[in-house]
């Protein structure tokens, strides 16, 4: 690949050593520490792509040829059999019309949860910055410490809520679940970002008589576009891969891709399609990679915003 | 903004009203989900409900059973060796990793992106994948023995000792990206002028990193250990996915040993009192935390 043409495999001229001041001097392309470096990083590469080539490799093999080889090799009759079938026609307990219903459920729950949990915790963020009123930051801190709680030990409490409204199983009570578990982390970031904007802006908006939602409508939310990027990219990769809440929230017939891949890869009966498992994984994790590899610095920035807790 | 117009109001409840409005939902969520839920579990944890839940006080019963039984006690085991491994192995190979890409590089973006691609999965791709890769007839053993070393023998998931540590590697290949991440950011928070100050004295990279960089880089540690071990305890799709326990109950953990009682088995005071048990962990491993960065009067960095 390219780090040949930077090594070059030559031998370096120079001896450099590891820990040598580099000083003004510039850096020979070609030396110990070089090698050492790109060398580790290489390998560290090539461990962490070798599953998605596996992936990739598997589901494009039909499977007498999966039986015979290992799972590096590549294929060598290229089918898109496998992707078709974990698609359309692959079983999970009753239905057998594959991923697809998954799919549109996923997208069912996130388009939603994503664009309620964002309004709901910016509106959040911006009170907790601007309006704050007796106990806000009360509040505030009992959502913060709730976002390390196990899910575990509220998601009954949140079965018989919803049980008792009469949504429990329904894909809107999966959007509240996830609008609930996302408001910690996005709130902090918006409360963190609208404190961060000059208070002039705010205060000249007041003089001038603007209210509660006429400021946050008109003034705050045009100057927030790249936390709002920053925090649709968190919640679409968390929703998308949640499968906790998908198992326990939903029915069969509403169950979010994961869930479903997860069924159809663990069947017990039948034959075990290697490919059209690995296919339908790829396409399980098509979105968040898609969205990973389009948004690029947003995302690192994102979870950098999203892990700077506290 | 609190503390103005105080007179002329006649309730102070209807004070910055729209605000108050606008809060509800995370009022709402705080109290009742957050705080009234995790109340309600542990209340019911010293109950014996079981199909539904009933008021019906034990005692502690049910953490004598928990304790008794040995897929608890597992479970258990599990989480200590996998959480203690993957905080050690995450943060020293993410650390690493980070300090690699810190040495002003080419192709920092490329490799950036290779090394954190697999966080944008979720873990039940991650589990199937590895799976499929640690599948003694096709996978790694299978390939090694092919080249000859016949006695070979690398099968993890279904070896019942170790299978743990096959759960470990998926972990890890999907997590450590972040912790490269975060590590690489604390890293570019540090000033230049430390490295030449050093440079000046002759100390040698390694002792420069080892005494003087990591030490600065406290915050970023902590806040990643934290983050790293919030997610262990919670650790469940992961298992699900690549093992489902299994063999046997060999790489059962807590998370879906609560599940399985209160969504399978119909055993919900059993379920509670583990969950409550998975609550009492993530106090241990946050309340020092807490009053390591908040307690002492220090502002953090």
């Amino acid at each position: 690949m390219a780090l040949k043409a930077v090594n070059g495999g030559d031998i370096p001229f120079e001896k450099s050593t590891v820990s040598g001041p580099a000083g003004p001097k510039p850096r020979p392309m070609v030396s110990a520490r070089n090698i050492i470096v790109y060398g580790t990083l290489f390998v560290a590469a090539v461990y962490y792509l070798i599953p998605l080539y596996v992936m990739v490799v598997t589901s494009l093999k039909g499977m007498p040829e999966i039986r015979l080889g290992n799972i590096f090799a590549p294929p060598m009759e290229i089918t898109f059999e496998p992707w078709v079938k974990a698609w359309a026609t692959a079983c999970t307990g009753l239905n057998c019309d594959g991923l697809s219903r998954g799919f549109w459920n996923s997208v069912r729950i996130t388009v939603p949860s994503v664009v309620v949990s964002i309004a709901i915790a910016s509106v959040n963020g911006y009170a907790l910055a601007n309006w704050r009123f007796k106990g806000s930051e009360f509040f505030f801190s009992v959502l913060i410490i709730g976002a390390f709680i196990p899910y575990q030990v509220m998601i009954y409490p949140i079965v018989i809520i919803l049980r008792e409204i009469g949504i429990y199983g329904s894909l809107t009570g999966l959007i509240i679940v996830h609008s609930i578990f996302g408001m910690p982390i996005l709130t902090l970031l918006f409360r963190n970002y609208f404190v961060s904007l000059p208070e002039e802006l705010f205060k000249a908006a007041r003089v001038d008589g603007a209210g509660f939602w006429q400021i946050f409508l008109q003034i705050m939310l045009p100057m927030s576009l790249p936390i709002f990027v920053v925090a649709m990219i968190l919640q679409v990769t968390g929703i998308w891969n949640d499968f906790l809440f998908g198992v326990v929230f939903t029915r069969p017939d509403t169950y979010p891709m994961t869930v479903q891949l997860n069924n159809i890869v663990n069947s017990v009966q039948g034959v075990k399609e290697y490919n059209v498992n690995m296919a339908a994984t790829i396409l399980t994790g098509l979105v968040p990679l898609v969205v990973y590899f389009v948004s690029g610095r947003l995302f690192v920035r994102g979870i950098a915003a999203g892990a700077v807790k506290g | 903004m609190t503390g103005q117009a105080k007179a002329g109001r006649p309730f102070k409840l209807f004070r910055n009203l729209n605000s108050k409005i606008a809060s509800i939902p995370m009022i709402l969520t705080a109290m009742v989900i957050f705080l009234g839920g995790t109340i309600w579990t542990v209340v019911y944890s010293f109950t014996n409900s079981k199909l539904l839940p009933r008021l019906n006080f034990v005692g502690i019963e049910q953490y004598q059973r928990l304790w008794a039984a040995p897929r608890w006690v597992v479970s258990i085991e599990n989480l200590a060796i996998y959480g203690i491994l993957s905080l050690i192995f995450s943060l020293v190979i993410g650390f690493m990793l980070a300090a690699l890409m810190d040495q002003k590089i080419r192709f920092e973006n490329t490799f950036r992106t290779i090394f954190l691609y697999p966080f944008a999965l979720s873990f039940i791709v991650t589990g199937l994948v590895w799976q499929w890769i640690l599948n003694p007839e096709f996978g790694v053993q299978a390939v090694v023995r092919s080249l000859g070393w016949t006695s070979f023998s690398f099968d993890p998931l279904y070896t019942s000792e170790i299978v743990i540590y096959g759960v470990l590697i998926a972990a890890l290949w999907q997590g450590t990206g972040l912790v490269m991440c975060l590590m690489l950011a604390g890293l570019r928070g540090i000033d230049e002028d430390i490295w030449k100050a050093s440079r000046v004295d002759g100390i040698p990279m390694w002792r420069t990193y080892l005494f003087v960089i990591i030490p600065m880089m406290r915050p970023v540690f902590i806040t990643t250990l934290v983050i790293i071990a919030s997610g262990i305890v919670k650790v469940y799709d992961l298992v699900v996915a690549q093992t489902s326990g299994g063999p046997g109950i060999a790489s059962e953990v807590p998370a879906k040993y609560v599940y399985d009682y209160m969504f399978q088995a119909q055993n919900l005071g059993q379920g509670f009192a583990a969950s409550t048990m998975m609550l009492v962990t993530v106090a241990i491993i946050i309340i020092p935390w807490a009053y390591l960065e908040f307690g002492g009067g220090r502002k953090r960095g």
